[in-house]
């Protein structure tokens, strides 16, 4: 009986979180223009997706500025990591609450403070300012999940390293590294996502005549959101979604090659 | 590795300087400032004008309404997936990362879609007889769209916290005689402080300051301390007068800041 | 024997179809020391967890004072625990843990304040009332930990593996403290370990577990001297385990030599076990050996000479305060009365080993 009210208790958790993503989707095959009505099923959308230049403009902008600000995001928290390590505990906190500070404050301050810097050290607004700006909230996310990876790490294996030899650098990469990896891989994940979805920053720090798939939305909300938008957001989702259960199968497809090998 | 820590700290020590303290400078210097850049409190006690007051008073409702709602719908959620003892701890967090990857706009704009008089909720209520909802364009549909947009960063710290707890600690309370609502009340709950400290920040802080749910789901007539700041700088272009807005709220988020720093000395109650 | 305190009927018990334990009976009496000693997985720690309600059995019953316990849950029994890794509430002060079970059968503000004093005092922690269980060190948490389970003045206190985490020294300390304590109080203790060496000390019973079966109960002489099967000499202390034949009552041929012992009803010519303590092996010049072998490894162990000997193919322990070198010829003797003969196991089954499932 109990057991029975926390399942329903979860599943109904789960339709408040899920309903508006299936919601899009199902949106995404209404042939009517408009969200309130639905006009019949139809794939129209997902082929002149391909054709709007404005959406894949903002998509590749998007994309872009993901990948980039995310790989650079966990090189300098990595390195930063590494670098605190062996920082007196002092130092470590007061630059730790730096770190904090992008997480914590608000996203309309981050991205107003971003913005008056830009104007008044004469940025041009545009894809660079994007770009800077994901980085540096970015960076918090590869810290804190690299940094308890850090801590846990047991300093004699570095130590032991190079007790048999290896120069600091080899030391590092094949010790140290391979225990951080995956704390980077997450931090890197987490960074990925959090760039992608943003828009409060963005709307700031992008100036006119750069768009994001995000403030291409909020410029189309007035007008009315172009179906295609649904569409696009579906391709993602699914992507992501099949990513996802791909990359969580397979330790097990590799266990299985191995075995086949070894036959 | 003491020895070489010091340049290897100097990318991120640069970066932090310039892209976090000094714009953070700015907004001290453009709040504490007028147009001629004579110094000024104006742009800090504008708050006090009535349109701006109702805006904040507002906001402060309305966030910390949002704040209590995650806190009860996210607390007996983080319980039992704590009690389910899943193997795979990324699992649970990858469920609820999972849904950011829908753009947070069309996930929001998406309520409308379900909200409205003949949407799909109120044909469930239609069909089911129960009394159909209209609280769209209205400040219960932007409670709505904060928790649902901040409900997973409640339920992830609290998850962290409780899952931490050492079974035999709830165990030894059982054994001194504690029934279940002691337990939870002395033992478990105490426990989890930093969690919900944690979860608290997570969720007040940008539901005080969004902007963006109060556009999608507000219609355009309510006005939170967010669309007042946005505004200044979008469409007024009054910098100065916007920054003044901003120390004041980062007034509220710093006391957050401070409590959560009392409660949670170690950091505990990460999301991650 | 004084009164039976808690009864365990037929217990069995499975984890994901694993058997952990399997139709477990047994006895405790009021005021004895309980040992239940085992490899890992042995069942002991689920065999006390069933005792303090935290897990049922699949079948069988939990007797405790005569009355049928097994569904009764923790908070109703008059038992307490001593947690491994002490389980201490860490958001609260040393007074206010050792006074929570108290708080809950609302007792008086001073009787809990006397309770406070006299645990603290009996586990040597005086005045430690307002410090953070954070800021103790292992040993000290652990007394602390007995200090809360004892101030409710159980009939019956569980202790898991309590010494666990602590080091050699302080160990030792605690398992004098353990037993005095246990006097002071007239309370039963349930304890649970892997450490032969603990269980030996302390104990008025040991009961020895492997996989899920009890393979000896007995008192700590009964155990060591005369261990019933190869797993429970191999497990308790150093031991030559070498099969041999039972020709007939009061003589044995081990490694085709003829020895005396004392032992008799195994029948005639009867394949069996022999257990022999390497420090009951004594070696002697060749020619007054029952049989003979040459020394092959030699290590010194502060008290005596740990020593191999290789005789009749078997390579036997000594232990001997005489130093033999490395590739002396010997002769091994044993007294008769040292020599304890045990049945070979009926089936595969009954062969267990300590190995950790």
């Amino acid at each position: 009986m109990r057991n029975a009210a926390r399942k329903v208790y979860i599943a109904l958790i789960f339709i408040f979180l899920y309903a508006p993503i299936v919601t899009l989707m199902v949106l995404s095959f209404n042939a009517s223009k408009t969200r309130a009505k639905w006009g019949g099923f139809t794939l129209k959308w997902y082929s002149s997706l391909f054709q709007n230049r404005d959406i894949m403009e903002a998509l590749v902008n998007t994309l872009l500025i993901a990948v980039i600000s995310s790989l650079a995001a966990t090189v300098i928290g990595t390195i930063a990591c590494v670098a605190m390590s062996g920082m007196k505990r002092r130092t470590r906190s007061v630059l730790l609450g730096v770190t904090n500070i992008p997480m914590l404050n608000a996203d309309i301050v981050t991205g107003i403070s971003l913005m008056l810097l830009f104007i008044s050290f004469g940025f041009r607004f545009g894809f660079g300012t994007i770009l800077l700006s994901h980085i540096t909230f970015n960076i918090p996310y590869v810290i804190l999940s690299v940094m308890p990876r850090m801590k846990q790490l047991n300093p004699s294996t570095y130590e032991a390293a190079l007790d048999l030899g290896a120069s600091h650098m080899t030391a590092f990469f094949k010790v140290i590294f391979p225990d951080l990896l995956p704390g980077i891989l997450s931090g890197f994940l987490m960074a990925f996502t959090m760039s992608l979805d943003d828009f409060i920053i963005t709307h700031f720090t992008k100036g006119a005549g750069v768009d994001t798939l995000s403030t291409k939305i909020y410029t189309e909300v007035k007008k009315g959101i172009k179906p295609e938008m649904y569409a696009l957001s579906t391709i993602i989702f699914v992507t992501v979604l099949l990513l996802l259960i791909l990359v969580n199968t397979a330790p097990g497809g590799k266990n299985d090659n191995k075995d086949n090998k070894e036959q | 590795m003491t020895s070489k820590s010091k340049w290897l700290s100097a990318p991120y020590v640069l970066w932090s300087v310039v892209f976090i303290i000094i714009p953070l400078g700015m907004i001290f210097y453009y709040g504490l400032t007028d147009k001629t850049g004579a110094f000024t409190l104006e742009n800090i006690t504008a708050i006090m004008t009535a349109e701006h007051r109702k805006a904040l008073w507002l906001s402060l409702l309305l966030s910390l309404i949002s704040t209590l709602i995650c806190f009860l719908l996210a607390y007996p959620l983080a319980m039992i997936l704590a009690n389910m003892k899943v193997s795979q701890h990324s699992f649970i967090i990858l469920i609820f990362i999972l849904p950011m990857w829908m753009n947070f706009l069309l996930r929001t704009l998406a309520w409308q879609t379900l909200l409205e008089k003949s949407g799909v909720i109120n044909s469930v209520l239609t069909f089911l007889h129960l009394p159909n909802i209209n609280i769209i364009n209205t400040p219960y549909a932007i409670v709505l769209g904060m928790v649902y947009n901040f409900l997973p960063f409640m339920v992830l710290p609290l998850y962290n916290a409780l899952s931490k707890i050492d079974e035999n600690v709830i165990n030894a309370a059982r054994d001194l005689g504690a029934g279940s609502v002691h337990t939870f009340f002395r033992i478990i709950l105490p426990l989890s402080v930093p969690g919900i400290i944690s979860g608290i920040t997570m969720v007040f802080v940008p539901a005080l300051t969004t902007f963006v749910i109060s556009t999608l789901l507000g219609g355009s007539k309510i006005l939170l301390i967010g669309n007042v700041i946005e505004q200044e700088f979008t469409q007024a272009s009054n910098w100065h007068l916007g920054s003044g807005l901003s120390i004041v709220l980062m007034i509220f988020i710093i006391l957050n800041m401070i409590a959560s720093a009392v409660f949670d000395k170690d950091g505990e109650g990460g999301i991650l | 024997m004084s009164k039976e305190l808690v009864y365990l009927e037929n217990i069995s018990k499975s984890f994901d179809g694993q058997m952990v334990l399997d139709e477990l009976n047994l006895k405790i009496h009021e005021n004895e020391f309980v040992t239940l000693l085992g490899p890992s997985g042995c069942g002991k720690t689920t065999t006390l967890r069933i005792l303090g309600g935290f897990t049922s059995p699949d079948t069988g019953r939990v007797f405790f004072d005569g009355q049928d316990i097994t569904n009764l849950s923790p908070n109703k029994r008059q038992l307490n625990t001593v947690f491994q890794k002490y389980a201490l509430f860490t958001h609260m002060t040393i007074a206010e843990n050792i006074a929570f079970g108290l708080k809950i059968k609302k007792k008086s503000k001073s009787y809990i304040n006397d309770k406070i004093k006299y645990a603290l005092k009996l586990v040597n922690l005086e005045g430690y009332e307002n410090r953070m269980p954070d800021s103790l060190s292992g040993g000290q948490q652990q007394r602390i930990a007995i200090a809360r389970a004892i101030v409710n003045e159980p009939k019956l206190l569980l202790l898991d593996e309590p010494l666990g985490a602590l080091d050699l020294k302080l160990r030792q300390e605690m398992q004098y403290e353990l037993i005095r304590m246990k006097n002071e109080l007239g309370i039963t203790f349930v304890y649970v370990t892997h450490d032969q060496e603990e269980a030996l000390t302390m104990s008025d019973t040991i009961v020895v577990m492997n996989q899920g079966y009890i393979q000896q109960i007995g008192s700590p002489e009964a155990i060591y001297n005369e261990p019933e099967n190869a797993f429970v000499a191999d497990f308790i202390g150093d031991s030559n385990i070498i099969p041999a034949i039972m020709i007939e009552d009061r003589l044995v041929n081990i490694l085709d030599t003829r020895f005396a012992c004392v032992d008799t009803g195994f029948g005639h010519n009867k394949p069996v076990d022999v257990v022999i303590r390497p420090e009951d092996v004594e070696l002697v010049e060749p020619s007054e050996g029952t049989i003979q072998g040459v020394v092959t490894h030699l290590i010194f162990k502060g008290v005596h000479y740990e020593m191999e000997v290789m005789a009749n193919g078997f390579e036997w322990l000594v232990h001997s305060t005489t130093m033999f070198p490395v590739g002396k010829q010997v002769g091994l003797r044993v007294d008769p009365f040292n020599i304890q003969i045990m049945n070979k196991p009926e089936s595969e089954d009954e062969e267990a080993t300590a190995i950790d499932i």
